[in-house]
C-alpha cells in the first residue's frame, strides 16, 4: 500500500509542485543581496584595508623610522630607508608596501608606537597593473591625507580595548 | 500579390524567390537571436529572484543589455583550438548546433498564416531536425579529445535518443488528436475542442499528462536542469564544451538557448492553441495572434526558468530509468488510451481509413 502511495505521489509530481511553491514563494522575499557598487554594507572599525601613513595636525610626519613595521611584517611587504634629516629628526626616505605580497594581518599597525602606519576603511582599490600595486611613501602619505578622517574615529572608536 | 510574388516580379523567378525567402528567413533569425539575448538576461533575473538575489542590473535599464556585452566580450575573444583535436570536426560540431537550433524555426507558425514554409509534415520536420542536433554536441565531444568532453558528448547522446522516443509518443498522441502534422492545423484543431470554448489541448483531460510529459521531455531535449548531465559542472566541468572558446563557444551557447526557446514555442503549439486565445471568446481575438503566441512562450519560458531554479540535478541512473522506465511505458500506454478514447467517441469518422 505504501509503495502504491508513494508512486502515485510521484506519478503527481507532487513534492516538484511544492518545491515550486517554494521557489515562488522566495520571488516575493526581500533581496540577501546588496547592490553592491551603490549600497555597501558596514565596515567595523577594525576593518584593515588600504594601507595609510598618517601627519600629526601641525603636518609633521607621524612615523620615526624605528622599522617595528618592517620587522614584524610576516610577508615581509614593508622595506624601509632612513637617514637623519637636516634638523636632527629620524624620518624615512623610503616607505614602500607591496600590496601584492601583504596579507592584511595589520601587525604593522599593532606594532606601530605613533599611530603612523595604519589600515584604512578602504576596501576598492583595485588597480589594473601590478606595478600599481606597489605603494611608495607618497602614495602612503597621501592616502592618510585622504582618509584621515575616517582613520581618526576608527582609532578613537577602538581606543577602550588598546 | 504575395510578399515572394511580388520579389519574382522584380527581379525574375529565380533571384526574386530567393531573395525573397532569405528576407523572410532573416525576418525569423535575427528576432530569434534577439530573443535568446533577452531569454538569457530572463533566464538570469529569474533565478536571481528565487534565490533572493538581485541579478544583472548594471548594463542598461534593469541590466537588460548584459547579454549583448557578454556576448561582445566573447566576440572579441581569441578562438582557442587545443593541440590534439581534430580541427574541422571540432569547429564544424558549433556551426551545426547553431544551424540546427535556428532552421527548426521554419515550420513555426507565429500567428494565422505567418509561417515561413508551411510543411504538412512540420512535426515530422522538427522531429527529424532536433534529432540531429545531437550530431553537433557528439561531434565536438569527439573532436575536442578531452576525457570531460567526450563523456559529455556521450552522455548527451544517450540521453537525447532516449527521451526523443517517449517524446515522439507524444507527438503521436496530439497528432492523433488533431489528424494532422501541419503546425498549423495543429493549432487550429485546437479551436474551441474543450467544453467548445477553451482553446487548447492541456484543458483536455485526455491530453493534459501529455503536456506535462512533453514539458519533461523537452527539458531532457535541450538539456535544461535537471537533466543538465552533459554540461554537469560539479563533475564534467562543462561537458562538451569545455575544449570551446570565444565564438564557437557563443555558436553554442546560442543554439542551446534557440533550442529553449523553441520548445518553449512548441509546447503552445501543441498544446495550448499557439496564437489562439485561451477562452474562444470573439472579444479576446481582438488582440493580435501574435501576442498571444509570445505571451505562452514567455509563460513556457518562466516554468523553464522556474524549474531550473527549484530542482537538482539528477544523477544518470535515475535519468535512464525515468526515460526508459517511467517515460517509455507511461508515453506508450497513453498513445493506446487516447487513440482508443478517440476511437470509441467517433472522432475518426470523417478521414480516410
Amino acid at each position: 500500500m505504501t509503495a502504491l502511495l508513494r508512486s502515485a505521489k510521484s506519478l503527481l509530481l507532487l513534492e516538484f509542485v511544492s518545491g515550486l511553491w517554494l521557489t515562488l514563494r522566495y520571488v516575493f522575499r526581500p533581496k540577501a543581496t546588496l547592490n553592491y557598487p551603490y549600497e555597501k554594507g558596514p565596515v567595523s572599525p577594525r576593518f584593515r584595508g588600504e594601507h595609510a601613513l598618517r601627519r600629526y595636525p601641525n603636518g609633521e610626519e607621524r612615523c620615526i623610522a624605528c622599522k617595528l613595521c618592517e620587522a614584524v611584517c610576516p610577508a615581509q611587504a614593508i622595506t624601509i630607508e632612513a637617514e637623519p634629516r637636516a634638523d636632527g629628526s629620524r624620518r624615512t626616505t623610503r616607505y614602500d608596501i607591496d600590496m601584492t605580497k601583504c596579507i592584511y594581518c595589520g601587525l604593522c599597525q599593532e606594532a606601530c608606537p605613533v599611530d603612523a602606519i595604519v589600515e584604512t576603511p578602504n576596501f576598492e582599490f583595485s588597480v589594473e597593473t601590478r606595478e600599481e600595486l606597489i605603494y611608495d611613501k607618497g602614495k602612503l602619505l597621501a592616502n592618510g591625507e585622504k582618509w584621515e578622517r575616517a582613520i581618526a574615529s576608527n582609532i578613537a572608536a577602538d581606543a577602550e580595548w588598546r | 500579390m504575395t510578399y515572394t510574388g511580388w520579389f519574382i516580379e522584380q527581379f525574375g523567378a529565380g533571384p526574386g524567390w530567393f531573395l525573397a525567402n532569405l528576407t523572410l528567413i532573416l525576418a525569423i533569425a535575427f528576432p530569434v537571436m534577439v530573443g535568446v539575448a533577452l531569454a538569457v538576461y530572463a533566464d538570469r533575473k529569474i533565478w536571481a529572484a528565487m534565490q533572493m538575489r538581485r541579478g544583472p542590473n548594471v548594463v542598461g535599464p534593469f541590466g537588460i543589455l548584459q547579454t549583448f556585452a557578454d556576448a561582445a566580450k566573447l566576440f572579441l575573444k581569441e578562438t582557442i583550438i587545443p593541440a590534439g583535436a581534430s580541427t574541422g570536426v571540432f569547429l564544424l560540431a558549433p556551426m551545426i548546433s547553431f544551424t540546427l537550433a535556428l532552421v527548426v524555426w521554419a515550420v513555426m507558425p507565429f500567428d494565422a498564416g505567418l509561417v515561413l514554409a508551411d510543411l504538412n509534415v512540420g512535426l515530422l520536420y522538427i522531429f527529424a531536425v532536433s534529432s540531429m542536433g545531437v550530431y553537433g554536441i557528439i561531434m565536438s565531444g569527439w573532436a575536442s579529445n578531452s576525457k570531460y568532453a567526450f563523456l559529455g558528448g556521450l552522455r548527451s547522446a544517450a540521453q537525447m535518443v532516449s527521451y526523443e522516443v517517449s517524446m515522439g509518443f507524444i507527438l503521436v498522441a496530439v497528432m492523433l488528436h488533431a489528424q494532422s502534422l501541419n503546425l498549423s492545423d495543429i493549432v487550429l484543431a485546437q479551436k474551441g475542442n474543450v467544453l467548445g470554448v477553451l482553446n487548447g489541448n492541456i484543458f483536455n483531460p485526455l491530453l493534459f499528462p501529455m503536456a506535462i510529459m512533453f514539458f519533461i521531455t523537452a527539458l531532457a531535449e535541450t538539456n535544461r536542469p535537471p537533466f543538465d548531465l552533459p554540461e554537469a559542472e560539479a563533475e564534467l566541468v562543462a561537458g562538451y564544451q569545455v575544449e570551446y572558446s570565444s565564438m564557437s563557444f557563443a555558436l553554442f551557447f546560442l543554439g542551446e538557448y534557440a533550442n529553449i526557446l523553441f520548445m518553449c514555442a512548441l509546447i503552445p503549439t501543441l498544446f495550448m492553441g499557439g496564437w489562439l486565445p485561451p477562452l474562444d471568446l470573439p472579444f479576446l481575438y481582438a488582440i493580435p495572434g501574435f501576442v498571444w503566441f509570445l505571451g505562452k512562450m514567455g509563460f513556457v519560458f518562466f516554468l523553464f526558468a522556474w524549474v531550473k531554479a527549484t530542482v537538482p540535478r539528477y544523477r544518470y541512473d535515475q535519468l535512464m530509468r525515468l526515460g526508459w522506465k517511467v517515460f517509455l511505458p507511461l508515453s506508450l500506454f497513453w498513445v493506446v488510451v487516447v487513440s482508443g478514447w478517440l476511437m470509441f467517441t467517433g472522432h475518426f469518422a470523417g478521414a480516410p481509413a
